[in-house]
């Protein structure tokens, strides 16, 4: 078995030549399982007996087989396996509708204090009134931004918080006798997990078309509509990073026909501060508040998704919330004959409301509309830089927070957005949102957000012409063969799901031959 | 304002660039009505210091755990974390990565979700595990959904020993389910649930421990399910107990989901948490949330990568198996350092030590005049019924600064039986010292609330 500079096995294919043999500062890196085992531990704690008199036989009987790790292996199985990931604080991230923004360790800071970290959500409600005071100012200052009238805070993400504003809805139109109502409009641009949430309700999804110059169509919004149809999901500013300008009327539209308006606020980090959603008509909101608000994405999630609500919903919004009582703030836990009920158990994710929450006040009313504002600089910014070579399918609004591109320029190239994505790699960026929104061929979705400074946008772009100028030129092989730089060169994505192979086995575990 | 990075000049170069004439030229598109009409009335941006401060004063108005003898369960756990799990996780290229939808630049997240998976699948007994769902109720919830597909049944009971918040979630996801049948809440550990077991049950959601900390038996219910072609769901509120109790996928459990938060994250006033949910193999093309699986590269190097994608809502729309789409990753990733740094030695001795300290809890709770004690099996939790309504006494406990635990009341309001229960914790951080506290103040406020 061949080692690498840790004296470690790597366990890694026949190639023991290339970067991810794991030389010089680039790391590679065995498997727990392949390093540690059942007798390493990274903790003391004492052994003590146990009588079984209360466990009624049902002690373990079969082994737990799990690795450990003393505290130094694991710190460098986990410093090592962490080099391998691109990240926000290594370099520009202009993943499309993810806004990944700094994020402030003052918030990182802030939620560990043990007066949140180490707080128990039973605990009684007068020993964490303070728990209580912050989650009431962060609804203020949601509330404030989207001018709504009521804000649940407890949705686990955006999904979450999708799901949680569409049962508000389908709870409303039951109240009012509208149960009949199965259908629920979502433009062909939409997110997946807009049609997801109202499928997983029980709708039907009937599709929007857009116009040519990427918004939603009043007319063709009024022509979906029907006695039949609860709800719109429209996203705005739109996946195409475009602010939809008829949404007033698009608004009024759909309340004449009895419906609500659900907004997908996915990409609220373009107008916040600077453009109130509940100005425009909407019923319904969820606000990342890792996106807009900078909690980290941490691989992932955690996330959160408040959802804010109108006046005609607010009736709806599920357990718990705060209110003030005569001993001071009040946790409304339960509802007698509520519509709703509760989404998750406990009370959201406080861990992200303290970041959010601190997020706002470090910048302030002024900092977030400045914060919005640059962000929709810094997008128009790329397009202008970009497009005398780039191709932009909806030239004719000024985009938002992030810019649209298909791949009509690198047509005859023999270059896939795929393959100049990944050439993207070589050149020390991650990748933009590729082949999203579905309404575009071969999109490349770029979100700067407002952290990039104009250094970093002008060499991005830079990097951006040369490698549309290669490709044009028929360099094809820079771009079909990247990354090249990277931990791994491109994975092999259809062997993973044909032969899924989705947890570790011993090799002497697996079997010998064809089973 | 700090987080920042252009000047006023640089901005006023890049309107230039743009042909714009101003910053409010790029929202040409907002209805004039709606652009910055409004004065939002927000305090303006503010220096760190301030902030600080700020928050600081409403941490300070709250009761942290570790400021007295802390006995509060019920669903979250206050253990120990070691500290390389919180340094670890705070890395940049951990904390601040993105969903590694770019496999070449994040095989750290996707290599430590593949370890996930392993970890999850073996202390559970199952064959695979997916990497997190937002936390163990909603978890339930997903999981419901996914035995109703998976046997094309209708009927789903839950055991009245089911934490109620995670009742209550799964009855807000299935409302209006005629099918729905919720038992009502058992503190003694009774349960009828395998008499309502029939031709149309597309699973029993069954929890051990159970809300009220009794062990249940998973065979009997495995044995009762499988024989109407039904299937168990085995829900878990504190995973640590896996260290010390037969894994559900030895007994017969079809999917196993857990609260996580106990392994390597904190109390945090309940989430983030982390989902775990396990199953067998026959089942991954119906569970919810991502996957991570092995492959190879173009070099032919082992390498990890999201898979089954096809279950996801990104390429499947209104027909994917759950709306989901962000996960609990950092969560996970901190459940899977603290996980390898215990390895099978060290989350047995925890394991074992919480069931040590909850029997030192027990019996001393037992000696307390007016206490019974309604647990004949345990893991580290346990129901004690009062001679009183038990919310006045755990407030007034509370004033003492000691947290008792958990009024079942608080949780089940439309239960009148329940009015005098509190459900207690112990952990590897309960001392004696705290038990003796507990005890003494129980003692005397039972006596002051008779007279």
């Amino acid at each position: 078995m061949s080692m690498n500079t840790q004296g470690r096995p790597t366990g890694i294919g026949t190639s023991g030549s290339t970067a991810a043999s794991g030389s010089a500062l680039i790391p590679d890196e065995p498997l727990l399982f392949e390093i540690g085992d059942t007798e390493h531990s990274g903790v003391d704690l004492p052994e003590v007996k146990i009588d079984g008199s209360f466990l009624d036989g049902f002690e373990r009987k079969t082994k737990l087989d799990l690795a450990g790790l003393t505290e130094p292996e694991a710190m460098r199985h986990y410093v090592r396996l962490s080099r391998m990931n691109h990240s926000i604080d290594s370099g520009m991230y202009p993943l499309g509708s993810c806004t990944m923004k700094h994020n402030p360790r003052l918030n990182e800071k802030m939620a560990r204090l043990p007066g949140f970290s180490d707080i128990h959500p039973l605990q009684p409600v007068s020993t964490v009134q303070g728990a209580l005071e912050l989650m009431n100012q962060l609804s203020h200052w949601l509330l404030t931004l989207t001018n709504t009238a009521a804000v649940a805070l407890s949705p686990k993400a955006g999904a979450h918080g999708e799901l949680l504003g569409m049962m508000a809805i389908k709870a409303a139109q039951e109240a009012a006798g509208q149960a009949h109502r199965t259908i629920v409009l979502v433009p062909e641009s939409a997110h997946g997990t807009n049609p997801a949430t109202a499928a997983f309700l029980g709708y039907t999804v009937k599709p929007v078309p857009a116009k040519a110059d990427g918004t939603v169509d009043v007319e063709a919004v009024k022509a979906a509509l029907s006695p039949e149809v609860a709800a719109i999901m429209l996203t705005n500013p739109n996946t195409c990073g475009l602010f939809e300008p008829q949404v007033i009327e698009i608004a009024k539209a759909v309340h004449d026909a009895g419906a609500f308006f659900y907004c997908d606020g996915a990409n609220f980090n373009a107008i916040m501060g600077v453009v109130r959603p509940g100005d425009l008509g909407i019923d319904a909101m969820h606000i990342n508040l890792h996106k807009t608000f900078s909690t980290p994405h941490g691989g992932g999630g955690p996330g959160a998704g408040p959802v804010v609500l109108s006046e005609a919903l607010a009736p709806f919004a599920p357990v718990p919330f705060v209110r003030k009582g005569e001993k001071g703030l009040e946790l409304v836990e339960h509802v007698e004959e509520h519509a709703l009920g509760r989404v998750t158990a406990f009370h959201g994710q406080m861990g992200m409301y303290v970041r959010a929450l601190t997020y706002m006040l470090s910048h302030g009313g002024d900092g977030l509309a400045q914060a919005a504002q640059d962000a929709v600089l810094n997008a128009n910014y790329i397009k202008a830089r970009l497009q005398h070579i780039f191709s932009v399918p909806f030239p004719d609004y000024p985009t938002m927070h992030e810019a649209l591109f298909d791949d009509s320029f690198i047509k005859d190239a023999g270059v896939t957005t795929l393959d100049f994505a990944k050439a993207m790699i070589d050149e020390g960026f991650h990748p933009m949102t590729m082949y999203f929104p579905l309404v575009v061929h071969g999109a490349m979705l770029v979100e700067p957000t407002e952290s990039e400074s104009k250094q970093t946008l002008d060499r991005f772009c830079d990097v951006m012409v040369e490698l549309a100028t290669d490709a044009k030129a028929g360099n094809t092989a820079r771009f079909t063969a990247a990354p090249a730089k990277a931990p791994r060169r491109r994975l092999d994505e259809t062997r993973a799901a044909r032969q899924p192979v989705l947890k570790w086995e011993k090799p002497a575990d697996l079997p010998q031959a064809a089973e | 304002m700090r987080y920042l990075p252009h000047s006023e000049t640089e901005r006023a170069e890049m309107l230039g660039v743009i042909g714009a004439a101003d910053i409010d030229a790029l929202f040409s598109a907002v209805p004039k009505s709606a652009l910055k009409s409004f004065d939002l009335g927000l305090p303006a941006h503010s220096p760190e210091f301030l902030v600080e401060a700020h928050v600081r004063a409403l941490a300070a108005k709250n009761h942290a755990a570790g400021d007295g003898p802390f006995f509060v369960g019920a669903g979250a756990y206050r253990h120990h974390v070691p500290a390389t799990v919180d340094h670890l996780i705070q890395r940049s290229e951990w904390l601040t990565a993105y969903t590694p939808y770019q496999p070449e630049i994040s095989q750290g997240t996707l290599q430590m979700l593949f370890e996930f998976q392993t970890q999850v699948a073996k202390i559970t007994g199952m064959d695979v595990a997916n990497a997190s769902l937002y936390d163990g109720s909603t978890g339930t919830a997903e999981a419901v959904l996914m035995a109703k597909r998976l046997t094309k049944k209708s009927k789903v009971v839950l055991s009245g020993g089911l934490h109620p918040h995670y009742r209550d979630v799964v009855k807000a996801y299935l409302k209006d389910d005629p099918d729905l049948v919720c038992l009502s809440p058992s503190p003694e550990g009774q349960g009828d649930i395998l008499s309502q077991i029939d031709g149309n049950t597309a699973a029993i959601v069954v929890q051990t421990p159970d809300f009220y900390g009794h062990l249940r038996d998973l065979k009997a219910a495995a044995d009762a399910a499988h024989a109407q072609g039904a299937l168990l769901i085995v829900v878990i509120t504190e995973v640590v107990s896996l260290g010390l109790l037969e894994a559900p996928g030895a007994l017969g459990a079809d999917i196993v989901v857990c609260e996580g938060q106990s392994i390597g994250n904190a109390l945090n006033f309940g989430g983030p948490y982390l989902g775990l949910m396990a199953t067998r193999k026959d089942f991954i093309r119906q569970m919810p949330g991502r996957l991570c699986g092995e492959t190879v590269d173009a070099d032919g190097n082992r390498g990890f990568v999201l898979t089954l994608s096809t279950r996801e809502q990104h390429i499947r729309r209104e027909k994917a198996t759950s709306n989901i789409c962000t996960n609990s990753g950092l969560c996970a990733l901190a459940f899977s350092i603290h996980m390898s740094l215990l390895g099978e030695a060290g989350f047995t001795r925890l394991a074992r030590l919480n069931h040590h300290n909850a029997v030192k809890l027990a019996r001393m709770l037992g000696t307390v005049p007016g206490v019974e004690l309604l647990n004949k099996s345990f893991f580290n939790e346990m129901t004690i019924r009062l001679p009183v309504p038990a919310a006045p006494v755990v407030e007034m406990l509370a004033q003492a600064g000691v947290l008792a635990g958990v009024p079942v009341s608080r949780l089940e309001p439309g239960y009148p039986d329940v009015e005098n229960l509190i459900v207690l914790a112990a952990t590897e951080l309960t001392t004696h010292a705290d038990i003796e506290m507990l005890a003494e103040c129980l003692h005397a406020a039972i006596e002051e609330d008779a007279q």
